[in-house]
């Protein structure tokens, strides 16, 4: 039978979602002028609006009016849907973070977050896998060389880094034994795991930046080689929606970090359910009370490291120049790589015991020796 | 009708026409894209059989890893326009001929034996976890673990293979310019 109730709710929460991000995705894009203007003493933009505060508004009604072009000898189809297939993967990618704990609203039982899969880890990989074909598909279609390079920059880029990705989220995975993002706050209600899994939470937030083509990861829309890259040929809202996912997918894989990593929802109070007050108190206010559920601190301690990491990539962006392609690839393959299964292997040999830790350990430090006397031969050799 | 079958068979209209457009279209990357609407079809069937698991993978490692893959070879080489006629004329006649025995074969079988009875449905089945990760990694590492390490080692090996087979070429073509910088 089906429970009409909760395909409501399921749809509700989504409708949430969706407009959190959106909403997010706007007044990111006057975040990133704000703050950098902040890092590099200047004002930013303050004329729309107290502030400047209406920018974003004034951003959209200005895309929406544009002339939209489709340039000659383009793919008129893919060219329609190249920006829509990367905008997609961008919303629904948060469909399995918990943005909170399970509460009672309304004396319903209510998990804030969209739902809790047992495969919530390999739903984010899958989407972001699918998130390449968007880029790729506009390079093609645009009919344009430079457009044809971005997309097959980011197609190498992002490919490549989904490895590291993948890899520093098996140390969190190891630890909390479950797939499940619900399971894995869970696991981190005495310690979060950055402390325990440094080395993973480094190489997530440096894939992930290169993985949403972030600075000082731009490579696919290098302006001083590519034009724009892969969004050259693109004008009016069309433009608007990779610029669209490009925030959201920023906003996505930090809420994704903070529930890997910063212990997702979790703070003081934040698991405590409802509170109940001694009835010495007046009746209505044990009522009221009763009635708020603390599990909402969860939201607010979720968003918050939320933009605390977004906060920390506009600072990366307005200070780092980009990085010349090759040494991009050169990180992704023989630092990001070796540095993610080296961690995977310590973290597994750690959980079976103490005695493996040190062997893999004693190991590790013989490689990298030998890898270093090896270089310093080559070196010395003069090759 | 359920649900369950109504939604079969939407998903089952939609993997055929996606599987037909693949072969129909006239350009590879419209063949590449209908296959990976194809994949994603499949995986939403193994959601439907109750295997969260095996539909994940089919997306990550089928639509997403294999076909950017595909498509990054169709761009780079610009062979996405099939310009000459098809070398085989035969193969298209064979192929109809042998997609109706099969198509004969297959109702035959039906109209003799019926479609037998229906699976049990998933709930009376499928125990707790089951197609979860948890199941899946423990049959993994204790029944098949001895196909499981030697795939692994087939896998390791076909990598090697490949980074070997680049890394020749690269170094035949580096002497050359060495010898004559050290001439130099």
């Amino acid at each position: 039978m089906i429970d009409w109730t909760l395909i409501l709710e399921w749809f509700i929460k989504a409708a949430i979602s969706c407009f959190v991000l959106l909403t997010g995705f706007a007044y990111m894009t006057f975040a990133e002028r704000k703050v950098a203007a902040l890092l590099q003493v200047r004002i930013g933009p303050n004329r729309a609006g107290p502030g400047g505060f209406f920018q974003p508004v004034a951003d959209g009604i200005k895309l929406i009016f544009k002339e939209e072009f489709i340039p000659g000898g383009a793919d008129k189809v893919i060219f329609m849907i190249a920006p829509i297939i990367t905008v997609i993967p961008a919303l629904i990618i948060l469909g399995v973070v918990p943005w909170g704990p399970t509460v009672t609203l309304f004396g319903r039982k209510i998990l804030l977050g969209i739902t809790d899969l047992n495969v919530g880890i390999l739903y984010i990989l899958s989407v972001a896998s699918i998130a390449v074909y968007g880029i790729v598909l506009a390079g093609w279609s645009s009919n344009n060389k430079y457009a044809m390079l971005g997309g097959l920059r980011s197609t190498a880029q992002m490919v490549s880094y989904e490895l590291s990705l993948g890899l520093a989220i098996v140390g969190p995975l190891l630890l909390a034994g479950s797939m499940s993002l619900g399971d894995i706050v869970n696991a981190q209600s005495k310690l979060p795991f950055i402390l325990l899994q440094p080395v993973a939470a480094l190489v997530f937030y440096v894939a992930a930046l290169a993985e949403v083509n972030r600075a000082p990861f731009d490579m696919p829309e290098a302006e001083q080689e590519l034009t724009a890259g892969y969004h050259t040929e693109y004008s009016g809202m069309k433009f608007a929606l990779f610029f669209m996912a490009e925030y959201i997918k920023m906003i996505g894989v930090s809420a994704i970090f903070t529930t890997l990593f910063l212990g997702g929802w979790r703070g003081p109070f934040a698991d405590l359910g409802a509170p109940q007050l001694p009835a010495a108190f007046p009746e209505p206010l044990v009522q009221f009370v009763g009635g708020l559920d603390l599990g909402l601190l969860g939201l607010i301690y979720f968003w918050a490291k939320v933009a605390a990491s977004l906060f920390f990539m506009i600072w990366l962006r307005s200070t780092h120049p980009r990085l010349r392609y090759d040494r991009l690839m050169a990180l992704g393959w023989k630092v990001m790589l070796p540095l993610a299964l080296a961690n995977v292997m310590v973290t597994a040999a750690a959980l079976v015991s103490p005695v493996a830790f040190w062997i893999i350990i004693g190991v590790l430090v013989v490689v990298v020796a030998a890898y270093l006397a090896g270089r310093v031969g080559l070196a010395v050799r003069g090759t | 009708m359920t649900i369950e079958l109504s939604l079969f068979f939407l998903l089952a209209l939609i993997a055929m026409l996606a599987a037909g457009g693949m072969l129909l279209s006239r350009n590879a990357v419209y063949s590449a894209l209908f296959l990976i609407v194809n994949f994603a079809t499949v995986a939403v069937f193994f959601l439907l059989l109750g295997a969260p698991f095996i539909a994940m993978a089919q997306v990550t490692v089928y639509a997403g890893a294999i076909m950017v893959l595909f498509l990054f070879v169709i761009m780079l080489l610009g062979a996405e326009r099939l310009r000459q006629k098809s070398v085989l004329p035969w193969q298209a006649p064979l192929a109809v001929v042998l997609g109706i025995v099969l198509l004969v074969e297959a109702g035959v079988v039906i109209v003799t034996r019926g479609l037998g009875a229906p699976p049990p449905a998933l709930s009376e089945t499928a125990a707790a976890g089951f197609g979860g990760p948890q199941a899946i990694g423990a049959s993994l590492f204790t029944t098949y673990l001895l196909p499981f390490e030697v795939t692994s080692v087939l896998l390791l090996a076909a990598m090697v293979g490949a980074i070997v087979l680049t890394r020749d070429e690269k170094g035949k073509s580096q002497i050359p310019n060495s010898k004559s910088q050290t001439g130099k």
